[in-house]
């Protein structure tokens, strides 16, 4: 669905012309092949005017590969990429990797990937991202891309919670080295993944996976918009055997858990929702319940609309919310799907319905 | 790009962004909103024995009933404010907050 033609202008569009970097970041695991994904992603056009920030400047940026070096943590390759290796503050080095092309120290470029270490928490990057003054004018966020090891993963999950939460805050859900795991042990991980992420992209790589599958660069902007949103309501393949129907049957069921106490709800409200009072009640559930509601996705059917309002955040941070242009299916019901280590779906049920009836009293 | 960001320096909290009207009507609309925001608020903040007032078109001043105040420029920031001000953790999900919002009962 093309949606820039039919969108108005209004406070929630993002504009097709954003002229804002996007950047993306790359989680998973230590030795789940992020490197070796973040190589192969660079070779396609929509990563023509790039730069990424990584931990080890040697493995992306290769000798044979390098047009020029500008000091000892910045190169540019001969694709035209610009790599930075960064020790620690990935904030930092993203306002000083903006100063510098500012200056004309490295070229323009429309895209950053920032690489996270193999145990790092990608959310705080993503919300100094949203919140820092100086970054979220150069900056917006676009997908987060977590690479989870097709014969190590399940044993990762079980023990590491840092592992659990890459993948909850996933968008895109890359299972590396997949020709060397059996068809038994994709598809119990895929059952694994799926109970921590019910929605996002899943994609099987054996060494080969590119960014036509991956789809790293498809995001809430522009026309890819649609398409977005749509996914994070449709049933997945690979859904666990019991909730192979759509994440929205009656009473908003719940995944059970299989790793972890990191959950999936699907809440669902028929009547129109008031966004005053939305406002006031996410907002209030996110400075309690922010620590572990990792994610918030939802399509909102707001009072006095016709179109959509798309609301999507990670921890205590949305988004700027944004339109479509018309409902993606059928259903014209506001739905929204929380994932993190979660309250009972009826209590949030019931409380979001209390406060919009508030509004009516 | 939102017309709202340009008024607020482009500091806008996702909340205080506006469904729907072109720049024209934006200035409208926002007061329209933040007055009902705010009535909306204090129907929510007795349960924490609080209020707000809009402070000049672009804060919101927070009180408690015993007289403290502190002024915040949005949503995220009242929360915070409100868990110093009154000691209590506000909570959508509470049943202190439940109660508040229940339906009155019929006459």
């Amino acid at each position: 669905m093309d949606d820039a033609a039919a969108e108005r202008p209004g406070a929630f569009t993002v504009a097709a012309d954003d002229p804002r970097c996007t950047v993306n970041v790359l989680t998973g695991f230590l030795g789940s092949g992020k490197t070796t994904l973040l190589r192969r992603l660079l070779n396609s056009d929509a990563f023509a005017r790039c730069a990424v920030l990584v931990n080890e400047l040697g493995e992306i940026a290769l000798d044979h590969e390098l047009l020029e070096r500008i000091d000892q943590e910045t190169v540019v390759l001969r694709s035209g990429c610009i790599c930075c290796g960064v020790r620690s503050d990935m904030a930092a080095a993203l306002l000083d990797l903006t100063a510098r092309r500012d200056r004309g120290e490295v070229p323009p470029f429309d895209r950053v990937v920032i690489e996270t270490t193999g145990l790092a928490d990608p959310v705080p990057v993503i919300n100094t991202v949203i919140s820092d003054a100086t970054l979220r004018h150069h900056y917006r966020v676009g997908t987060l891309v977590s690479t989870v090891d097709a014969v190590l993963g399940r044993g990762q999950l079980r023990q590491r919670p840092e592992s659990r939460k890459q993948v909850a805050v996933a968008d895109r859900i890359v299972i590396t080295k997949a020709d060397l795991a059996s068809p038994e042990e994709l598809l119990e991980l895929r059952k694994t993944l799926r109970s921590i992420n019910s929605h996002c992209r899943l994609v099987e790589s054996r060494n080969d996976a590119s960014e036509a599958e991956v789809r790293m660069a498809a995001d809430l902007a522009g026309s890819h918009r649609a398409g977005e949103v749509a996914q994070w309501f449709s049933p997945q393949p690979g859904a666990v055997a019991d909730h192979a129907s759509s994440l929205f049957a009656s009473g908003g069921r719940r995944l059970a858990p299989i790793h972890g106490s990191i959950d999936t709800i699907a809440l669902t409200f028929d009547e129109p929702l008031d966004w005053t009072a939305f406002g006031v009640w996410l907002s209030m559930l996110l400075h309690r319940h922010g620590d572990t509601i990792l994610r918030v996705k939802g399509i909102l059917n707001l009072c006095g609309l016709d179109v959509p309002t798309v609301v999507h955040g990670v921890q205590h941070l949305l988004h700027p919310p944004v339109h479509l242009s018309g409902w993606p299916d059928g259903d014209r019901r506001s739905r929204l799907v929380l994932i993190g280590e979660l309250p009972e779906a009826e209590m949030l049920q019931r409380s979001l319905e209390s406060f919009n009836r508030l509004v009516q009293d | 790009m939102c017309g709202l960001c340009g008024m607020l320096g482009g500091e806008a909290h996702w909340s205080d962004l506006l469904p729907r009207g072109d720049q024209d009507e934006i200035a409208r609309l926002r007061r329209a909103e933040r007055s009902r925001r705010v009535q909306y608020l204090n129907r929510v903040l007795g349960a924490f024995s609080c209020s707000v007032s809009d402070w000049q078109g672009s804060k919101y001043l927070l009180s408690t009933f015993t007289g403290k105040t502190e002024l915040v420029d949005n949503l995220a920031q009242l929360w915070s404010a409100v868990e110093r001000l009154s000691g209590q953790v506000p909570d959508p999900l509470a049943p202190a907050v439940h109660e508040r919002l229940a339906p009155p009962p019929a006459p």
